[in-house]
């Protein structure tokens, strides 16, 4: 069975799963983590690139990344150099299926006559050419093509680049935001997020099942589409399949997502405009390039620290683990502020290879109800969710249009959110809350994703939909009904 | 100080927890009863299938609904009280 839309994650998956292992056993031995690289890459042909040697040689550095990677270095994403394919940069480039037609639309669409034809074949002279893709859109044949690095490609923030003698990645990390789109869309798998697993593993087993301390699983709402192509794996399944990993209760983080809609409410009426703070890729790229628009940023904490803030309150023994599709999590996890609530962040993909590390069988699982918050919270896992939930929760509080009209703004990827914040920052921006989501079409779009499919938000609000709680104030009355400390 | 813990975690929401501790709210508030009971909700008090499940002090209590919180409350917590 695969969990996975491409063969990159499968291959993470796999050495997850044997760091996993050996964890859980207690065997994290030099020896035996060195045996890894030939479970995974055995003996024959190799699996993907030129020679297995090079293969095991790769793996060994995402052993190291499942370790935990580099602790010198505070980015939780890090290029595996030898694992960079070192994909060529040209640029702008005719191919072989020129047919050095009679029209010469390439020629005619170039703004700088960087094109002529020689011996009837297109040749773009690259002194000239600003690679403004002209050529490429006028081409009948599609012969021409623009060549970008699926690194480069993938990064919104500006914050990768190509070292010019190595011609390996390499990442500005003055410019990173962890949020991970790299790491998806590298072909060869070169650039890895940081795993905590072994972290998360040594909590359950000197927790010695809960006894000692108790330790809680927060799930995030994309939780909800991991699974869109086997029905048989109901979310209830998976539940209980995280609990005989050794967890005491799983909880939704979109409990704390209620929690901070109506907090939004709050803090947009008193202060007029702001950007949220959910997403810490979308937090941390405002804070790297436009710090005159980091005092709009919410100061509501993340869902994830929200949750796990009610968790550590109820009980301050427990341990908390955030398992997301997010790979910014984990850098948001390591800030102060957050790390006295959240113990671990894991991904999906990781809790996949956790499942897998103890032979848990998903299909055959039993259901456990997760059910803690409102349709609203759990909308958050895609673009406009939070929007909607903050709009529910002016409603709620019977905030009339007098004293405060929402104007919302939704960025969808981080693209559209550098837009909103250029105009912003200009004083241009006719909104008064922007939702700014990293990931194309939200968390579901998530890097650490088990698969990135277009049915993800149906999942999502279907999921939504089934929720107990019809409204935020049910589901967060029971905070309102607590005896005040 | 009586500490009364309502179990919030899911498979008891579902049997109409927060309902429980709404009405629970209400009667400690009705019999003046703030200052002597401190009403908690905690995260999974177990027993899932016998839900709802409560905790007064170091007791457990299982099998409560909206059909016995009264009775739950005038046995368990306002006669020890008074």
């Amino acid at each position: 069975m695969t969990y996975f839309d491409n063969n990159v994650q499968q291959l993470k998956y796999e050495v997850l799963s044997e760091v996993g292992k050996l964890a859980f056993e207690n065997e994290l031995t030099p020896e035996k983590l060195m045996g890894v690289a030939n479970t995974v890459i055995p003996d024959g042909n190799p699996r993907m690139r030129c020679c297995i040697y090079k293969e095991r040689a790769i793996v060994n550095e995402r052993v190291k990344m499942a370790l935990g990677g580099n602790a010198k270095n505070p980015n939780v994403v890090e290029v595996l150099e030898i694992a960079c394919d070192e994909c060529p940069v040209d640029g702008i480039q005719v191919t072989q299926a020129c047919r050095g037609c009679i029209a010469h639309r390439c020629m005619n669409a170039c703004p700088r006559q960087a094109i002529t034809v020689v011996d009837r074949h297109a040749v773009i002279d690259k002194t000239k050419c600003v690679e403004c893709g002209r050529c490429v859109e006028a081409c009948s044949y599609s012969a021409i093509i623009k060549q970008r690095r699926p690194c480069v490609n993938a990064c919104k923030a500006d914050a990768l680049t190509i070292d010019k003698e190595t011609k390996k990645a390499k990442i500005k990390e003055e410019k990173c935001i962890s949020c991970g789109a790299c790491v998806y869309r590298c072909p060869f798998g070169a650039i890895m997020d940081k795993s905590f697993i072994t972290k998360a593993i040594r909590m359950l087993v000197e927790s010695r099942n809960n006894e000692v301390y108790k330790v809680y699983a927060i799930v995030a709402p994309a939780f909800a589409s991991q699974y869109p192509n086997i029905p048989q794996i109901t979310t209830e399944k998976v539940v209980t399949a995280i609990k005989k990993l050794g967890f005491h209760s799983v909880i939704e983080a979109a409990l704390g997502a209620d929690m901070v809609a109506y907090s939004e409410a709050d803090e947009l009426v008193e202060k007029g405009f702001l950007t949220s703070s959910c997403c810490p890729a979308f937090v941390r790229y405002i804070k790297k390039n436009y710090p005159d628009l980091v005092e709009n940023i919410s100061h509501n904490p993340s869902p994830m620290m929200q949750m796990a803030k009610v968790i550590k309150e109820l009980d301050p023994y427990s341990k908390v683990v955030f398992f997301g599709p997010c790979i910014a999590k984990k850098a948001e996890a390591h800030q102060e502020d957050v790390s006295q609530y959240v113990d671990c962040v894991l991904t999906f993909e990781e809790m996949q290879a956790l499942f897998n590390a103890k032979g848990i069988d998903l299909v055959s699982m039993e259901e456990t109800p997760l059910d803690n918050a409102s349709y609203f919270g759990r909308i958050f896992a895609r673009s406009g969710g939070l929007t909607e939930a903050v709009a529910e929760a002016l409603k709620e509080k019977d905030i009339p249009k007098e004293e405060f009209d929402c104007n919302p703004l939704v960025c969808n990827g981080l693209s559209e959110c550098r837009t909103a914040l250029l105009k912003a920052g200009k004083g241009k921006l006719a909104e008064n809350f922007i939702e700014g989501m990293a990931c194309d079409g939200g968390c579901i779009g998530g890097p650490a994703c088990l698969n990135h499919s277009t049915k993800d938000r149906t999942f999502v609000d279907n999921y939504g939909k089934k929720a107990v709680e019809r409204t935020i104030g049910d589901a967060i009355s029971i905070f309102e009904n607590e005896s005040k400390q | 100080m009586m500490n009364v813990y309502v179990c919030i975690g899911s498979s008891c929401h579902q049997k109409s927890s927060y309902s429980i501790m709404k009405e629970l709210k209400s009667l400690i508030d009705e019999n003046g009863l703030e200052d002597k009971v401190s009403l908690n909700s905690a995260f999974c008090l177990g027993h899932c299938a016998e839900g709802v499940t409560m905790k007064i002090d170091e007791d457990i209590i299982t099998g409560v609904g909206l059909g016995n919180i009264e009775d739950v409350f005038r046995n368990r917590i306002l006669k020890v009280i008074r």
